[in-house]
């Protein structure tokens, strides 16, 4: 009777031994997280430089190879040169005036005083809320005939009625508008992130500072900014991100236009890719978000393993 | 003369605090103010539009539950944002865990893997993605939207809950362990119910992912009744060239509000864990 036991129990046992070893039961735990990302990232990440490379189209789903052609039409598009330039415009432009708004915001949220905790609740707002819905308001606010912008310059005297901006009807100001509606999503969280890392540097090291007499600015710049240097970078490349390959803001508020003197490239890879269909330029569009990527990749790396150190 | 510019700092310093609280909220101000107002009221640019100048209303609402597919959007987002969670959790949990105990270097260099893959942007995946959903025979469903949403919240949540695990000392596990645990069971009984706050904030993380995300919903659903909530709100209430501006704000701000809640409760985590420990 024992030696009939003994099979059933062992497999049983051999089991239990495998998936109590801290690698086994490591890789199976981790193993459906990297599957799904594999399958639903990695191989549409292929899939798309695949079709940057080919023939695809909605209405002829043919797999030919074209090599680079697809870029070298691109690139002879002066649309598509123009795109280049507005994405750069519109993610610089509103990083460089989101840093500045979200260094003094938070130089003002430092300080305690009554009601510090709902002033922060209120300033991180145009964060939190999904930004589509807050692009809707933006572009009421914008409106060309019942703009609230433009009803308090004409109650202040500053414009007249006939001269009052349609302000996404203009190629200049349209642009003006994504950048400062863009900058407006971003700036409460570089607030939150200067805080974070202002807050975290030791106040012994301040008063070290002070005592060996490092003024406010030398503080300020010579300690401090210094000190939080990495995680203001990993803020700012989640900005990069997610501003230069960003769709919602431009397609609720401008459509890229007028005459495209706002598109972006994230617009117009829809444009092109899903709009019309044509898939192969439109995946080609899309991967110029790419070398910007990478470097952010490797900045990203290089600020993540310092904190070794 | 120390007391005048001692005022002077106090003024411009709750000045410049009012400013940069204006700036954030007024055009929420504007969506409550617009969502309330009649029409007359609204679109008359002779009125203050700072202010009521008629009788609030509550047409615009009543408009939006009853002749609209607002319900509709607000239940399939709640059907999506809950199937996303439960995907969500039952891949990063597990990962998140085994990342935070595995031998540091490799560990570490998949985590950061897994990280870097929320970083491709939907721009650049939703020419193929579409290719798989039509694959999938889930073209112009929600359902879509339920199988390509983990594809950011898995890489973000498994890295905030590894930043958690991290926290938790092995030491746990092993007194577990000796006392006749298996491996996995240390972790399901001992590891996980001390976790509850931590996988608490990564549902609410991922449900709020899931009710701001935009890119993906604009490409794989075009039916009306199948939109989320957001989608809806910014692109189905547009009929022809007419904005119903009453009713747009009305649903933007409906669907904003318990967002803005949630994140606000749950910030000081968020921020922990976005910056994954480049602060000590």
């Amino acid at each position: 009777m024992v030696s009939i036991a003994e099979p059933v129990a062992k497999p049983a046992s051999r089991y239990r031994f495998l998936m109590d070893r801290r690698e086994v039961l490591g890789s199976f735990l981790v193993a459906p997280a990297v599957l799904y990302v594999l399958l639903l990232v990695g191989v549409p990440f292929l899939l798309a430089v695949y079709y940057s490379v080919s023939a695809y189209t909605i209405y002829d789903p043919s797999w030919r190879f074209v090599g680079l052609a697809n870029f070298a039409q691109i690139l002879r598009n002066p649309v598509f040169l123009q795109t280049l330039g507005n994405t750069f415009l519109f993610t610089f432009g509103s990083q460089a005036l989101g840093l500045v708004l979200g260094k003094f915001g938070a130089f003002l949220l430092l300080r305690p005083f009554p009601g510090r905790k709902i002033v922060r609740a209120l300033i991180v707002l145009p964060w939190v809320v999904p930004i589509a819905l807050a692009t809707v308001a933006w572009q009421w606010m914008f409106d060309s005939l019942y703009s609230v912008i433009n009803w308090t310059m004409i109650a202040l005297g500053v414009l007249t009625r006939e001269d009052a901006p349609n302000w996404l009807g203009t190629p200049h100001l349209a642009m003006l508008c994504i950048i400062v509606v863009n900058a407006w999503r971003f700036f409460p969280f570089a607030i939150v992130i200067f805080l974070a890392g202002i807050t975290s540097v030791p106040q012994d090291v301040i008063d070290a500072a002070t005592v060996d007499g490092a003024g406010f600015w030398r503080r300020n710049y010579q300690i401090i900014m210094p000190m939080i240097f990495p995680i203001v970078a990993i803020g700012l490349i989640f900005g990069i991100v997610f501003t230069f390959t960003d769709l919602s803001i431009v397609l609720l508020l401008t459509n890229g236009g007028p005459v495209g003197s706002t598109s972006v490239l994230g617009f117009e890879g829809f444009q092109v890719g899903i709009v019309s269909g044509d898939v192969s330029h439109g995946a080609a569009i899309s991967l110029f978000m790419l070398p910007v990527l990478f470097i952010v990749v490797i900045g990203m790396l290089r600020f993540i393993r310092r904190r070794d150190i | 003369m120390k007391a005048v510019a001692k005022t002077a700092r106090e003024v411009s310093f709750f000045g410049a605090v009012a400013f940069f609280v204006i700036l954030t909220t007024f055009p929420f101000y504007w969506m409550v103010i617009t969502s309330f107002k009649s029409n007359s009221d609204l679109y008359n640019v002779t009125n203050i539009p700072f202010w009521f100048n008629e009788a609030p209303t509550l047409e615009h609402f009543k408009y939006l539950f009853e002749q609209t597919l607002f319900t509709r959007w607000m239940w399939n987002s709640l059907v999506i944002g809950l199937c996303v969670v439960a995907i969500t959790l039952v891949t990063a949990v597990p990962a998140g865990y085994s990342l935070a105990r595995m031998n540091s270097r490799s560990g570490e260099t998949l985590g950061i893997g897994i990280f870097l893959t929320y970083l491709v942007p939907p721009t650049l995946l939703f020419l193929p993605l579409s290719r798989i959903i039509a694959v999938l025979g889930l073209q112009n469903s929600m359902w879509a939207l339920v199988v390509v949403y983990p594809t950011f919240t898995i890489p973000f949540c498994t890295w905030l809950l590894m930043g958690f695990f991290k926290a938790i000392p092995p030491e746990i596990e092993e007194a577990a362990i000796v006392d006749g645990c298996s491996l996995f069971g240390a972790f399901v009984k001992m590891v996980i119910p001390l976790s509850v706050p931590a996988i608490l904030t990564v549902v609410i993380f991922t449900f709020t992912l899931t009710l701001q995300e935009f890119v993906y919903a604009l490409t794989f659903v075009s039916a009306a009744d199948q939109k989320p909530i957001t989608l809806g709100v910014t692109t189905d209430l547009v009929r022809g060239d007419v904005f119903f501006w009453g009713e747009i704000m009305a649903g933007a701000l409906i669907a904003s509000i318990p967002v803005a809640i949630a994140y606000n409760l749950f910030l000081d985590r968020f921020i922990s864990g976005i910056t994954g420990g480049a602060v000590k």
